[in-house]
């Protein structure tokens, strides 16, 4: 049988056998890229709001920055990150080289663009003159943020999305900056790298079809909140 | 309102995750260790690494890369200790002062594989000089290009062998041992691999051994300790202590003893006994 074939029979087997490690994997996975996605939506939710309501000199330049952010390559973050959490780099006395919390901050710096740009963007969908009639019928500055973030919410949860959908799938920062250690820092990504590199395809076919199944759970909640919202 | 939930849900996991702290140390501590991918690969330190955990609480981080990025880790303190294959570039950093303590813990060898046809036909020549020359005059080669200690061993080569590299049908993949394996086999081309890797991925690969042997292919596994007077933050008793372990007799038992019922032959000879030295 071919290697997809045996990949698809093994993950099959792993999840019913309830195997262990694969779990782990799976758990830490989700834990790592899950905690990137939500810091990065607790910053880069106000600052997309910000730049898509505000007009400032700085706006158009911050915005662009974030365009092209969305287009940073991961294997670049790590390096970065790296250069900087490594013993003899300026945050080397934080010791957080070659840990999960390491991972959480370049997936952190992966995820921000995207959900900055992709509020901004939902934001600025608004009909224009929303803001003001908000302001008129007397919602305060915090208000008014919620009620936005309200109109706006299929954008922001497409945010979300694309943050997430990035950072689950990259490899090249949590390789450089986690280290890929086994039982600790091994996620999903980098499990597929190693098996990989071991000649065991069908393992790692079988960790990748775990990670399709996984992103695609999460994105189905996502969705299912975000079109009972359009209704 | 799922924005609100959403955002108390980001909430919930930021502190989840500040709270999950710590990095899963032992209670005595962790040390980083740089080494080469053949040494994971082969799954060797998969069997000894707990082991030393076992016994001494010490966790070790096992960073594998090549030989060439594990010794830039070690020079720039970024590492505590070393396991390496490259005798040439390690007696520099020894020289400078970043490695200490360095010791033999094992060896095996490096093999030229090639398609089984054997095109540039390398099994017929007289010796390794007259192989690696009737490769570059007629066979396809793919290097791992990585600066790994196979790398650096394939270019001594070729240096012995009088033949300018840049001159031969050569590629270099930039990836690990297994990967250029296959690609070898794939584009029917001649590589350089040590036997470990080669023994465990054999099955999977359309090549041969074609030459073997000899003393200009043999692979000798150091064990260094980074210099604490010349690094801040280098955990060198740790660092000592995994070192020691790896020369402890019954570590050089297990090595020997490792996967060698499954291949027929052990993959990794110890080699502590030999003597040390950096």
């Amino acid at each position: 049988m071919s290697a997809i074939g045996e990949g698809l029979l093994e993950a099959l087997r792993l999840v019913v056998r309830g195997d262990a490690e694969l779990f782990a994997i799976a758990g830490r996975t989700l834990l790592v890229s899950g905690t990137a996605t939500a810091l990065a939506m607790l910053v880069g939710t106000p600052l997309g709001y910000l730049l898509g309501r505000a007009r400032f000199p700085a706006r158009t330049l911050i915005l662009a920055a974030a365009g092209t952010g969305m287009g940073l390559p991961p294997v670049v973050a790590g390096l970065v990150i790296w250069l900087l959490l490594v013993r003899s780099g300026p945050f080397g006395g934080l010791d957080l080289i070659y840990t999960k919390q390491a991972m959480i901050v370049a997936q952190f710096v992966i995820a921000l663009p995207l959900v900055t740009a992709f509020t901004a963007a939902a934001i600025q969908a608004l009909p224009p003159r929303l803001p003001d009639l908000l302001t008129v019928l007397g919602a305060g500055r915090a208000r008014a943020f919620w009620l936005l973030a309200r109109e706006a919410r299929l954008g922001l949860l497409a945010a979300v999305i694309a943050g997430f959908g990035a950072v689950v799938s990259e490899v090249g920062a949590s390789m450089a900056v986690g280290g890929n250690l086994a039982g600790d820092t091994r996620v999903l990504t980098t499990a597929i790298v190693t098996e990989t590199s071991r000649a065991a395809n069908e393992r790692a076919i079988a960790y990748g079809l775990v990670l399709l199944a996984m992103a695609f759970a999460v994105v189905i909640v996502l969705t299912v909140v975000q079109q009972r919202g359009a209704r | 309102m799922p924005v609100r939930r959403l955002l108390a849900a980001a909430c919930a996991l930021a502190v989840l995750a500040a709270a999950c702290g710590g990095s899963g140390d032992g209670d005595g501590g962790a040390i980083i260790l740089a080494t080469t991918t053949s040494t994971r690969d082969s799954g060797l330190l998969d069997e000894l690494v707990p082991r030393f955990e076992r016994e001494t609480g010490i966790r070790v981080k096992v960073i594998a890369v090549g030989t060439g990025a594990a010794l830039r880790m070690a020079g720039e303190g970024n590492a505590d200790a070393v396991l390496v294959h490259a005798p040439e570039a390690e007696a520099a950093y020894v020289a400078s002062g970043d490695l200490v303590g360095g010791r033999l813990v094992m060896a095996n060898e490096f093999v030229i594989v090639g398609p089984p046809a054997d095109p540039a036909r390398a099994a017929a020549a007289p010796d390794l000089r007259a192989a690696v020359a009737a490769i570059a005059a007629h066979g396809r080669f793919v290097s791992r290009g990585d600066d790994s200690g196979t790398h650096q061993r394939e270019l001594a080569l070729w240096r012995a062998a009088g033949v300018d590299p840049r001159a031969v049908a050569r590629e270099e993949t930039g990836q690990g041992m297994g990967a250029t394996l296959a690609i070898a086999s794939e584009r029917r081309a001649y590589t350089l691999a040590d036997r470990g890797t080669w023994l465990a991925l054999r099955d999977a690969l359309d090549l041969a051994v074609l030459v073997e042997g000899g003393v200009d292919l043999r692979n000798v596994y150091r064990v260094h300790v980074v210099n604490p007077e010349r690094h801040d933050g280098v955990e060198a008793a740790r660092a000592e202590a995994f070192a020691a372990f790896l020369v402890a007799p019954a570590t050089q038992a297990l090595i020997g003893r490792f996967r060698a019922a499954e291949f027929g032959r052990s993959l990794f000879s110890p080699a502590a006994a030999a003597g040390g030295g950096g």
